[in-house]
């Protein structure tokens, strides 16, 4: 009877310390590059200070060569949200609410489609089609709404300008707000929305009272995500866009502000010496402003998941 | 008595129980209404299809609250109204994806051909060539960006869930991989270019380099999916498990895993999905070039994606044989990308476990 063997085995216990520290080595990682992502970009971009005019695209120090960059690609965005949200928003509606339950999957199933569609593709769709079909309404745009500094003209005929650019990035950023927003929309206790319609609320005032409290910060941050996959979108803005690095906010001539990220990707490849310091340099002032807005976006989800929890 | 009796009698008359309302075809007549105003001075004036297809929206939305207020009050009338705007947002959006499909299948499928698979676009000017070695390219970094992301993602998910739940190591990571999937890809690209400079000098260009840049886009991805796998493995097939002595780790790589593997799975296929089609990165470290490179580890490699950018903005002289081939790679990559979203639906609906519940 003493003889019974109390303790586990020392084998297993050995292989329960291996896999828990490559587990937490995994995650740790994952940590590590996250900040290596910084500290590698801050090493690469830091020599762009000292950077020449010459470099620099004939612009005396890098932050007057990153500022035109930084406000183009804030432009871009902040359009392409203005119509990606309340479209979201309600293709999102149409998914959880309004489509016959039947139609609702296809119809989600469409709206992912949008989102497999790589950005390059889009660059295509968006000189070959979207320009030239904007580009004839930007004539009309400012024959009847030239008044306005945003339509003052002259108008681009071929439609490659920043509010095509826009368009393009709207479409892009409609799938990320719409799949989030759906689920958000979906979660709404049926209770809620059963009472609200019991007292005889139409469908839009049952939406109204139920669904969009209850999501409002599943919405807020599904909007600062689809912000940020705008302000970081590259290839399409690059290919669309036919950039000369002003500040302006003429929305249909055929000068406009770049992007930052579209400026490192038609500048990189035949970069060399300090111009791929200070294309870095701009890279990591992206990567700053993205990473806030996520940060934001987050921290919004997250507050309203503990609210949700008590 | 009789005044009393005479009011109910007349109640039904004065003070109706129901409220008027439209009859149910009110919407299909509006929409033909507005169809035919839109269309015949459209078809009288010469316009095209959009402004025509606009101003009928614009009626129908108009039109329709319009009469519902005037029979069934306002309420009513802005239910109609958020409803007519709904399905014409949604209609909006269809039209780039309907539009953008079209093209690509209209001008792609002209330029498949048995030549456009298996050539590269050595020593061709102008007329041939084809996109055999951007395929080699993008199946070499996308399978070393799976090799690297796979088991640092799956792990890492493990680890969030089976070891470090509720710790504040474990809240800090699953925020930070959110926020990580955010990263811009071109930012991605930077910093492996930015790494391998390092090690390699200035102007380093190779294929494995793409791969550690998608492999930063699709880590976040992995771990996610893997945690959401985890949770939904039931705690009673852990606790059996236990109660038969069998050890943790053997539980988690003979038993949770096995469990979420059809899960697991489809997430990493979607996560494929998703880098396989990327530009900016491959743009910045992969780099381009006209031959076919089976060496993730030195010299440009090209793919797919950067193919496309290349040969629709430096078509060369004449312009068209490049931007058909464009078209014609566009058209491949949409369907490796649809290939793989389709099949990791298949898989995530025949081979999910059957939890009997």
């Amino acid at each position: 009877m003493t003889a019974v063997q109390l303790e586990r085995p020392t084998t297993s216990r050995r292989g329960d310390a291996v896999f828990k520290a490559l587990a937490t080595a995994a995650a740790v990682l994952i940590l590590v590059a996250l900040a290596g992502v910084a500290v590698f970009l801050t090493l690469e971009g830091m020599p762009a200070l000292q950077a020449e005019p010459g470099a620099l695209g004939g612009k005396d120090n890098i932050v007057l060569y990153v500022w035109p960059l930084v406000f183009g690609t804030l432009l871009a965005a902040f359009l392409a949200i203005l119509m990606a949200a309340p479209l979201s928003i309600g293709l999102a509606l149409v998914i959880s609410h309004y489509a016959p339950r039947r139609l609702a999957k296809p119809i989600g199933y469409l709206i992912d489609l949008l989102a497999a569609v790589p950005s390059v593709v889009y660059g295509l769709w968006g000189i070959e089609f979207l320009g030239p079909r904007l580009g004839t309404s930007y004539g009309w745009l400012e024959d009847n709404l030239g008044f306005l500094p945003f339509f003052e003209g002259p108008a681009s005929g071929s439609g490659r300008t920043i509010l095509t650019a826009s368009v393009v990035l709207a479409v892009m950023a409609l799938p990320i707000i719409t799949a989030i927003c759906r689920e958000i929309f979906s979660q709404t206790p049926t209770l809620h929305q059963e009472a609200a319609l019991a007292l005889g609320a139409t469908r839009w005032e049952m939406i109204r009272m139920t669904v969009f409290p209850y999501g409002r910060s599943g919405m807020i941050s599904a909007v600062m995500l689809g912000l940020g996959r705008a302000l970081g979108e590259t290839m399409a803005v690059a290919m669309v866009l036919s950039a000369t690095g002003v500040v302006t906010f003429n929305l249909i001539s055929s000068v406009n502000p770049s992007t930052i990220a579209a400026n490192i990707a038609l500048g990189f490849p035949e970069a060399s010496g300090i111009k791929v310091n200070v294309l870095i340099f701009s890279g990591l002032v992206l990567f700053l402003i993205t990473f806030v807005v996520n940060f934001l976006g987050r921290l919004i989800a997250a507050r309203g998941q503990i609210k949700e929890g008590r | 008595m009789t005044s009393t009796q005479d009011r109910v009698a007349a109640a039904p008359a004065s003070i109706p129980l129901t409220r008027p309302q439209l009859p149910s075809w009110a919407p299909l007549l509006v929409a033909v209404v507005a169809v035919a105003a839109a269309a015949l001075p459209g078809l009288l004036l010469g316009w095209g299809l959009a402004p025509m297809v606009l101003i009928a929206v614009v009626i129908f939305v108009v039109a329709l609250p319009t009469w519902s207020s005037a029979v069934e009050g306002s309420r009513k009338a802005q239910d109609r109204l958020a409803a007519a705007l709904v399905w014409a947002g949604f209609g909006l959006a269809m039209i780039p994806l309907g539009t953008l499909m079209w093209q690509v299948i209209s001008n792609g499928v002209p330029v498949l051909s048995a030549e456009f698979f298996t050539y590269s676009m050595r020593n061709v000017v102008g007329e041939g060539g084809g996109i055999y070695h951007a395929i080699i390219g993008t199946v070499i970094v996308t399978a070393c960006a799976a090799l690297i992301s796979v088991p640092i993602g799956v792990m890492a998910g493990v680890y969030l869930i089976e070891y470090g739940a509720g710790s504040r190591i474990a809240r800090v990571v699953t925020f930070l991989v959110d926020v990580m999937t955010g990263i811009p890809s071109i930012v991605a690209g930077l910093f492996a270019y930015a790494l391998f400079v390092l090690f390699f000098g200035p102007g380093v260009r190779m294929g494995i380099g793409g791969a550690v840049a998608l492999s930063v886009l699709m880590i976040p991805i992995v771990v996610r999916s893997t945690e959401e796998m985890l949770k939904l493995v039931p705690d009673e097939l852990r606790e059996a498990s236990y109660a038969l002595g069998v050890p943790k780790w053997r539980t988690i790589t003979k038993v949770v895993l096995p469990t979420a593997m059809a899960g697991i799975v489809t997430g990493v296929t979607l996560a494929v999905a998703r880098v396989a089609g990327e530009t900016a990165p491959l743009l910045i470290i992969a780099g381009d070039t006209d031959s076919v490179n089976f060496n993730a580890f030195a010299e440009r490699m090209a793919t797919l994606p950067v193919y496309i950018y290349y040969s629709y903005m430096q078509p060369g002289i004449p312009p068209e044989f490049g931007q058909e081939r464009a078209w014609g790679a566009a058209l491949v990559l949409i369907a490796i990308v649809m290939a793989l979203n389709i099949l990791a639906r298949f898989i995530s609906r025949y081979f999910a476990p059957k939890t009997g519940r």
